[in-house]
C-alpha cells in the first residue's frame, strides 16, 4: 500500500481514538448539570473519567503530532487557516484539564462550583468546535495558491459547519450519558439512562440531517455506505440504551462515532483539505505528505507501538472497570467547618 | 499602530511567553516523578512509614503541578501550525518525526500510567503500582528527548537535505537526527537542571517545616534528600553545561560570542570571561567590567590558548554566506541571561554544599535566618532554568532553524496581527489567573504538610490504601 494512503489511515484512525475516548469524557462533563443534583453526584460523575481522562486527551496530541509528522502541509493549513476556533479549543482544554485537578483541592461549595461550571464549558466547546472544523474540512475552505487559508473566522462558522458542530456535541454528549449509565450505579445511573433516550433522539435527527447533507454534497459511494452503517448503529444504540444494556449502548455509541468519522474521512479523500474557490489549490495526500523516508520511518515506529499502546490502555481501563457509586465517595473533608454543599439531598443516596 | 498588529512580533512574543511558562511545571513533572519514585520505592523496600508519607506529599505536589504542564503542553504543540505555518511546512517532513515519536512513545505512556498510579493505590499489587510511577518518570524523561531533539535541529540541523522542488528540508537520516550532538549534550544539561529546581522545592518545603519545628520525622530526611540531590545534579548540569558549550561554540559560534558580548576574536588571556559588565545600553561600549583572563578561551575549546571567534568577524562571515543582514542576537539578552544561569546555578549548589555541613550528622544550624534563605532556593533554581532557556532560543536568532530558514520567514502568512493579538491576550488571561491558583495550591499543600498514613497490619505488615476519589 502507498504510505500516503496508509498514514491517511493512521491519521484518521488516530482522530477516531480521540472522538470515541475524549468524547464519551466530554459528554460526562456536559452531563454535570443534568446528572449533578449534588456535589457527590457531581463526583459520581467525575470519578467516571477521572483515571483516563489525560490518556484519552493525549490522542489528539498524538493525532496533532502525527499530522504534523506525515502532512506538513495539511498541518501547516489547518492548524493556521483555523486559528481562532483552535485557540478557543485549546483554551477550553486547558480549563476542564486544570479543572478536574484543582477541584477537589478545596472544601468550599463556591470553589467547587466555579470548577464545575469551566468543566461544563471546557467540554461543551471542545465538542462543538471539533465538529465545526470537520465539517469545514470536509466542505473545503478558500485556500491561495501556498495553500494559506484566505477566509475569515466568520466563513468558518457557515450553517452546514454549525450543523455539523451540533452534531458532535449531540453525538458526544449521548456517548458520555450512556457511558455514565455504564459506569454508576443506583439513581444517577437509572437517570443517565431517561437522559440518554431523549438526547440519544435528538442526536438521531440532527445527525440525520449532517450525514444527509454530507452524503448529498460532498458523498462518495464509500462515505455514503458508512453514513447510513453511523445511521443505524446510532438508532440501535439509543434503543439498546432504552432497553437498559448499557455495555451494547456504549458500544455502538462507540461504533458510530467511529464509523461516522471514518465517513467523513472517505468524503474527503484523497484530498485532505480541498479548496473551496479552486480545485487546483487543494492539498491532497500527495501534494501535503511528507517524503516516503520520513514516512517509512514514522510507519514502522506506528506498526510497532500502536499495538502496544493500544494494549496498555486496555488493561488501564480494565482496571478500573467497576461502576463507581456514591457509597464510595467520601464525605468531604470539613477544613475549618464551611464545607459541605447545602444542595445534598439526603435521600439521593439509595 | 501597524507595529503593534505585527503577526511576527506578536507571535514571537507568544511563543516565547507560552513557552516559559510551560517550562515553569515542565522541571517538576520530570524531576518530581523521579523523586516520588524514589521515596515510594524506599518505602516498599524498607516499609518506613515516612517514605510512605513523603510519596504521598510530594505526590500531590506533583499532581497539583502535572496538570498544568499538561494542558499548557498541548498549547505548545498546535501553536506550530498555528502562528509558525511557514516553519511547519519547511522543516515538518524532519521535525515532525520527533514530535510524533514524543506523543507516542513518551505521552501516552505517560498519560496513562499516571491515571493507574493515582488511582491505583488499592486496585493494584504493591510493586506493580510502584512500576507504574517509574514509568510515568520514564514517559517525562522520554519527552524531554525527543522534544530537545527536535529543538537540537533548530540549532544545528542534521540529518536532512534541501528539496529544492518543494522548498523544504526533509529527513535523510533519523538516526543523525536523534543524535544530533546538540541534542546529546542539552538532554542532560537540561534533565540535571530539572533535578536541580525540584532539589530546590524539595529543599524549600523541608526549611520551611523545619523552621517552624514541625514534622521533624519526614522533613529532616526529605532536606537530607534535597542537598544531596541539588549537589549531585549541580554538578552534573555544570559538566554536561561544559559539554553543551563546546557543542555550541562548534556550531553555533555567534551564540558563544553574543553569551559574552565579544565583539572582537580574541586569543588567550584576551578570551576572558566577564563576571559583570556596566556599558552602554547597546553593550558595544564597555565602562567598568570584572574579568577573569583565559576563562572564556576554556569553556569554549578547553585550552587557555584557544582563539574564540567574536561578532564583528562572525557577522562577517554570515553576510558573506547567507547574504546582507543583522545575524546578530540581542545581546544584552543573552549576555545576561548567561550569566544568571551560570549564577544562580552556582550558587544553588553553594546554598547546597553549605546546608550538607551545616546539618551533618544531624546537627541544626545555628542561626535561623538560615532557613529562610534555603527556602529561596526553589524561586530562584527556576529562574535560572528559565534565563538558561531564553538565552538558547534568543542566541538563535534571527535564526528559527540555524543557517536555514530566519524567523521572520517562518510565520503564518494567513494569520493576522488582529488573530495572535487576540490569542496573546487570552492565553495572558489565563496563564496568568491560573499561574495565582496554581501558587495558591502548591504553597498550601507544602504548608500543610505530609499527611498521617493509617498503620500497618500488624501481621501482614501491609498498609490498607483508601480508594482514590477526586
Amino acid at each position: 500500500m502507498d504510505l500516503t494512503v496508509l498514514w491517511f489511515c493512521i491519521v484518521g484512525f488516530l482522530f477516531i481514538g480521540y472522538f470515541v475516548l475524549d468524547g464519551f469524557d466530554f459528554g460526562v462533563g456536559m452531563s454535570l448539570p443534568f446528572l449533578g443534583r449534588d456535589d457527590t453526584d457531581r463526583r459520581v460523575l467525575i470519578n467516571t473519567i477521572g483515571p483516563v481522562w489525560d490518556l484519552n486527551e493525549t490522542w489528539v496530541i498524538v493525532a496533532g503530532a502525527s499530522l504534523f509528522a506525515a502532512f506538513p502541509e495539511w498541518y501547516a493549513t489547518l492548524f493556521s487557516g483555523f486559528y481562532l476556533p483552535l485557540l478557543l479549543i485549546l483554551l477550553a482544554l486547558i480549563l476542564r484539564g486544570v479543572s478536574f485537578e484543582y477541584r477537589h483541592q478545596r472544601p468550599e461549595a463556591a470553589w467547587k462550583r466555579r470548577f464545575d461550571r469551566m468543566i461544563v464549558i471546557g467540554s461543551a466547546v471542545p465538542a462543538f468546535l471539533w465538529g465545526v472544523a470537520f465539517a469545514n474540512i470536509v466542505a473545503g475552505v478558500p485556500l491561495d495558491a501556498n495553500h494559506d487559508y484566505i477566509g475569515t473566522f466568520f466563513g468558518l462558522l457557515n450553517p452546514y459547519a454549525l450543523l455539523g458542530g451540533l452534531t458532535t456535541l449531540l453525538l458526544f454528549f449521548t456517548h458520555g450519558v450512556v457511558f455514565v449509565s455504564l459506569k454508576t450505579d443506583g439513581d444517577i445511573r437509572l437517570r443517565a439512562r431517561r437522559l440518554a433516550t431523549r438526547a440519544g433522539v435528538a442526536t438521531i435527527v440532527v445527525a440525520a440531517a449532517f450525514l444527509l447533507w454530507t452524503s448529498v454534497a460532498y458523498g462518495t459511494l464509500a462515505s455514503v455506505l458508512l453514513s447510513a452503517v453511523a445511521a443505524v448503529t446510532l438508532i440501535a444504540a439509543v434503543l439498546a440504551n432504552a432497553r437498559g444494556r448499557e455495555g451494547v449502548s456504549f458500544a455502538l455509541m462507540a461504533v458510530t462515532i467511529a464509523v461516522a468519522v471514518l465517513s467523513l474521512f472517505f468524503a474527503l479523500f484523497p484530498d485532505v483539505m480541498p479548496a473551496s474557490n479552486d480545485p487546483a489549490n487543494s492539498l491532497t495526500i500527495e501534494n501535503a505528505s511528507s517524503s516516503a523516508y520520513t514516512l517509512t520511518i514514522m510507519s514502522w515506529v506506528a506498526l510497532i507501538f500502536l499495538p502496544l499502546i493500544l494494549a496498555y490502555q486496555g488493561f488501564t481501563y480494565w482496571i478500573f472497570r467497576k461502576r463507581v457509586s456514591r457509597a464510595q465517595i467520601p464525605a468531604v473533608e470539613s477544613a475549618g467547618g464551611h464545607a459541605g454543599d447545602p444542595s445534598i439531598d439526603p435521600q439521593g443516596a439509595h | 499602530m501597524n507595529e503593534l498588529l505585527d503577526p511576527l512580533l506578536l507571535s514571537r512574543w507568544q511563543f516565547g511567553l507560552t513557552t516559559i511558562y510551560h517550562f515553569l511545571f515542565v522541571p517538576l513533572t520530570i524531576g518530581l516523578a523521579t523523586t516520588v519514585a524514589i521515596f515510594q520505592t524506599a518505602w516498599v523496600r524498607s516499609g518506613h512509614l515516612k517514605y510512605l508519607q513523603l510519596t504521598r506529599f510530594f505526590g500531590k505536589i506533583f499532581l497539583i503541578n502535572f496538570a498544568m504542564g499538561v494542558v499548557t503542553g498541548i498549547v505548545q504543540e498546535f501553536q506550530f501550525g498555528m502562528n509558525w505555518s511557514d516553519y511547519s511546512r519547511f522543516v515538518g517532513d524532519v521535525f515532525g518525526a520527533p514530535l510524533a515519536l514524543e506523543g507516542l512513545l513518551a505521552f501516552f505512556l505517560e498519560a496513562t500510567f499516571i491515571g493507574l498510579w493515582i488511582f491505583g493505590w488499592d486496585r493494584l499489587p504493591k510493586k506493580l503500582h510502584l512500576a507504574t510511577i517509574w514509568v510515568t518518570a520514564l514517559g517525562s524523561i522520554l519527552s524531554a528527548y525527543f522534544i530537545i531533539a527536535a529543538n537540537a535541529f533548530m540549532q544545528n540541523p542534521v540529518g536532512y537535505d534541501i528539496n529544492e522542488a518543494k522548498g523544504r528540508a526533509e529527513l535523510t537520516d533519523i538516526g543523525a537526527l536523534l543524535t544530533n550532538k546538540v541534542a546529546v549534550a542539552a538532554f542532560p544539561h537540561t534533565i540535571f537542571a530539572c533535578f536541580m529546581v525540584t532539589a530546590g522545592l524539595i529543599i524549600a518545603t523541608a526549611a520551611w517545616h523545619l523552621y517552624r519545628n514541625q514534622h521533624l520525622e519526614t522533613m529532616r530526611p526529605a532536606l537530607k534528600f534535597g542537598l544531596w540531590m541539588m549537589v549531585g545534579a549541580g554538578i552534573l548540569t555544570v559538566l554536561s553545561g561544559d559539554q553543551l558549550g563546546l557543542a555550541m561554540v562548534e556550531t553555533q559560534p555567534m551564540k558563544m560570542a553574543a553569551a559574552e558580548a565579544l565583539y572582537r576574536t580574541s586569543t588567550g588571556a584576551d578570551a576572558s570571561f566577564s563576571i559583570f559588565t556596566l556599558g552602554t545600553p547597546d553593550g558595544v561600549h564597555e565602562l567598568f567590567s570584572i574579568r577573569v583572563p583565559y576563562l572564556l578561551s576554556f569553556l569554549s575549546t578547553h585550552t587557555f590558548d584557544g582563539t574564540v571567534e567574536g561578532i564583528n568577524d562572525l557577522q562577517a562571515q554570515y553576510v558573506q554566506l547567507y547574504g546582507p543582514g543583522d545575524y546578530t542576537p540581542t545581546i544584552w539578552v543573552t549576555y545576561w541571561a548567561f550569566r544568571w544561569m551560570i549564577g544562580l546555578g552556582m550558587l544553588h549548589v553553594l546554598i547546597a554544599v553549605v546546608g550538607l555541613w551545616l546539618t551533618r550528622k544531624g546537627r541544626s544550624p545555628r542561626w535561623r535566618w538560615l532557613w529562610r534563605v534555603a527556602v529561596w532556593a526553589f524561586p530562584l533554581s527556576l529562574g535560572a532554568m528559565i534565563v538558561g532557556w531564553v538565552f538558547t532560543e534568543m542566541g538563535r536568532q534571527p535564526w528559527i532553524v540555524f543557517g536555514l530558514l530566519k524567523t521572520s520567514d517562518a510565520v503564518s502568512p494567513g494569520i493576522t496581527g488582529l488573530d495572535v493579538l487576540i490569542s496573546l491576550i487570552a492565553f495572558t488571561a489565563i496563564y496568568g489567573t491560573l499561574a495565582v491558583v496554581e501558587f495558591k495550591l502548591i504553597k498550601k499543600a507544602i504548608q500543610k504538610g505530609p499527611d498521617d498514613v493509617p498503620e500497618p497490619d500488624p501481621e501482614s505488615g501491609d498498609v490498607r490504601h483508601e480508594a482514590t476519589v477526586y
